[in-house]
């Protein structure tokens, strides 16, 4: 177990050192979210009650969207130099370097939709305060549903010649309830409903989304690096 | 595993590999020694590379099984033993010599994984750079980083996809002598390569694949080295 | 050789029998059967709405259990069996979702309706449709098989979790459902013919999906040729 640790740690430090170091993904990433809250609020007026309604939906949409350009160069880093084939050489089992990875992602897409979270509340005036906690709360395991979802099939097409296409048209029909899930519950945490009984399903959703996948991929991840 | 014999370092089992139903590697079948120096050749295509990387634990052989000193090859423990250079230099580029060293060290498992950087380092004569960005170092540099990053952590069982492809001066000497020096320390070197004339020398034995088959399997003689066209010639294709 | 002309006939049979099934169907469908008392004609598509979603998740089913079959087994038949199950079921999916589509705009005056069938239905489409496009962008058959199978199981498991989180949600959203019950039961002659149709769609599903699979085989003699010949 210890090995498993060290060796997950191991890799999601060095994914985070170069990340860091050459901001490519950063960058694109929170460029475009900020883009896209932007023009949404030119598009609409965001003192409305319409507004509040979709103000979920919508700062998801960005996360899932922001997140493909994060999560697809999970593994496609590995590929240039055959770093991948050392990795997977190395006594770091294929369940270690995929948790790492799903580490180092969910610490990057964390940082993007904080910042895209400010942002949000600064040009849509939504009232973050009241159930701040709760909301980082449902974004973290939204989150980690994509990162599970993402990281994994990062690495089922890292070496496909349509990787790029192939990483969203698989990821997001599957993540299709883990976002219903999040969205619902964004918005009704955003309009200041809390978690009560009637969104509280929602909740559970995610949660088993997120335990039924992490077991999945953990087990298959090694059958799709390695054969 | 408690066998009284001494096992073999390497023991490729009846290996084929399919790819769909075209067989890549058909019934490969040879064991190799601890100590020895196999030089393992082939005409492209041949299927060297397929077969270097089921050894190495990168893929699964459809049929048949690898034993490297009789465990397999995706045991953790077994895979602390092999060292692997591919036709890649395995090092990132955005991280620093040192760094890309360290991380190695730690994923295999060296509780000061920082000193074992640095001691290779000076091994191959880059701790002058230690610091400097793999994306800026020359091409001899990086090949030379990327033969400490397969050595470091003294590996048993050596497995080279054509180490000595495209290698500056240096670098094949800093090369010929690491290989000199774990074949003196007993370890145990398989080398996929082209370049017969360097392979043949530091070989104890040669492996010969034509088509996905094995063609021979044995002791490299005096003869082959002197006549390095003989093996293709009574093995090979032509 | 012996074996494909028993393979042909019981296809060719199966096929027949299907064709005069159908249109047997079809005629009890449209000549016989009144319409219905709240829905009028358009009742009748769901005697292709209703088995077109058993056969669409029997195959995706099947699909992914053909699939872990075959990483247990690195058989590549199943893999065969697997992706043309799943490229039959896909059609089928679509017949439903389609069918589904036009009664709720000629019932209700919308489109799209979110209950737990149609969305868990359309989820389901999306990901085996994902599931072919895959398979269409890798070359190597091995390889194909492999992670093609992982994305079945991940598809499998995914529809299951839409089907009850939205079957949950509705449970405490009550919204109406899209079924033949709506108007209050159905005949047990209309039952019959139901089954009927699911006969007959069902031989009709099997033909296909054996006259795809010959063509899988085909399709992977020529794959494995024509590297033979590459690697001259």
């Amino acid at each position: 177990m210890p090995g498993f640790l060290r060796a997950a740690l191991a890799i999601a430090a060095k994914d985070l050192r170069s990340e860091l170091r050459t901001k490519e993904v950063l960058n694109a990433s929170l460029a475009f979210s900020v883009t896209i809250l932007l023009l949404f609020s030119f598009a609409f007026d965001p003192s409305s009650e319409e507004l509040q309604q979709i103000g979920g939906g919508l700062l998801w949409m960005v996360f899932a969207f922001a997140g493909a350009l994060t999560l697809n160069r999970s593994f496609a880093r590995e590929t240039q130099n055959d770093c991948l084939d050392a990795l997977i050489a190395s006594p770091a089992s294929s369940s270690a370097l995929y948790f790492g990875k799903a580490l180092a992602n969910f610490a990057l897409l964390m940082a993007i939709e904080v910042f895209c979270l400010l942002v949000f509340g600064l040009f849509y005036n939504a009232r973050l305060a009241a159930q701040f906690g709760t909301i980082i709360l449902v974004i973290a395991l939204g989150t980690w549903a994509l990162t599970v979802i993402g990281t994994m099939f990062s690495a089922l097409t890292v070496n496909l010649r349509l990787r790029e296409l192939m990483l969203p048209t698989l990821v997001y029909p599957l993540m299709i309830p883990a976002l219903m899930a999040a969205m619902t519950l964004t918005t009704d945490l955003l309009a200041g409903t809390p978690i009560n009984n009637e969104n509280r399903i929602w909740l559970r959703v995610l949660l088993a989304f997120d335990v039924i996948f992490t077991a999945l991929a953990t087990f298959f991840v090694d059958t799709v690096l390695v054969g | 595993m408690s066998s009284s014999e001494p096992s073999a370092a390497l023991v490729v089992d009846r290996v084929s590999k399919y790819y769909g139903h075209y067989p890549a590697l058909r019934n490969v079948r040879f064991e190799v020694e601890p100590g020895s120096s196999v030089a393992l050749l082939g005409r492209n295509g041949a299927g060297k590379t397929t077969l270097l990387k089921i050894v190495a634990g990168l893929s699964k052989a459809s049929e048949g099984s690898v034993k490297i000193q009789g465990a397999d090859v995706r045991q953790e423990a077994t895979r602390r033993k092999i060292g692997v250079l591919g036709h890649g230099i395995s090092l990132y580029e955005e991280l620093s010599a040192a760094e890309n060293l360290t991380f190695f060290a730690r994923l295999y498992g060296y509780p000061d994984p920082a000193k074992r950087a640095d001691a290779w380092l000076e091994r191959v004569g880059l701790e002058r750079v230690r610091d400097g960005l793999v994306r800026e170092f020359s091409r001899g540099m990086r090949q030379r980083l990327a033969v400490a990053r397969a050595f470091l952590h003294e590996p048993e069982v050596l497995l080279f996809d054509e180490p000595f492809t495209a290698l500056d001066d240096r670098a094949i000497a800093v090369l010929q002598s690491l290989l000199a020096e774990a074949h003196a320390e007993g370890r145990t070197i398989v080398m996929s390569t082209h370049q017969l004339r360097e392979a043949l020398e530091l070989a104890t034995h040669v492996v010969l694949i034509r088509r996905g088959q094995l063609a021979f399997a044995g002791e490299r003689t005096s003869q082959m080295l002197e006549d390095t066209g003989w093996l293709y010639r009574n093995y090979g294709d032509n | 050789m012996s074996e494909s002309t028993v393979r042909d006939k019981v296809l060719f049979g199966l096929a027949g029998f299907a064709a005069i099934l159908l249109t047997w169907n079809l005629h009890t469908i449209f000549l016989v059967m009144p319409d219905e008392l709240n829905q009028g004609a358009i009742w009748r598509i769901f005697f292709f709405h209703v088995p077109a979603a058993l056969l669409g998740l029997t195959g995706f089913g099947l699909g992914m259990i053909f699939s872990l079959t075959y990483l247990f087994t690195n058989n590549l038949r199943y893999d065969a069996i697997a992706e043309s199950i799943i490229e039959v079921a896909l059609v089928f999916a679509a017949v439903n979702l389609v069918t589904g589509s036009i009664w709720a705009r000629i019932i209700w005056g919308i489109w799209w309706a979110w209950d737990a069938r149609l969305t868990s239905m359309l989820v389901c489409w999306l990901i085996f449709a994902g599931y072919l496009m895959l398979r269409r962008a890798i070359d190597e058959p091995t390889q194909r098989a492999r992670l093609s199978a992982v994305v079945s199981i991940f598809g499998a498991v995914d529809v299951v979790i839409v089907w009850k989180s939205i079957e949950w949600w509705r449970t405490q959203h009550p919204a109406p459902v899209l079924s033949i019950r709506n108007g209050g039961g159905m005949d047990p002659g209309m039952e019959s013919t139901m089954y009927w149709n699911l006969l007959a769609l069902f031989c009709f599903a099997v033909v296909l999906v054996m006259v795809r699979m010959r063509q899988a085989r085909i399709s992977q003699e020529i794959d494995s040729l024509r590297r033979l010949a590459h690697s001259y």
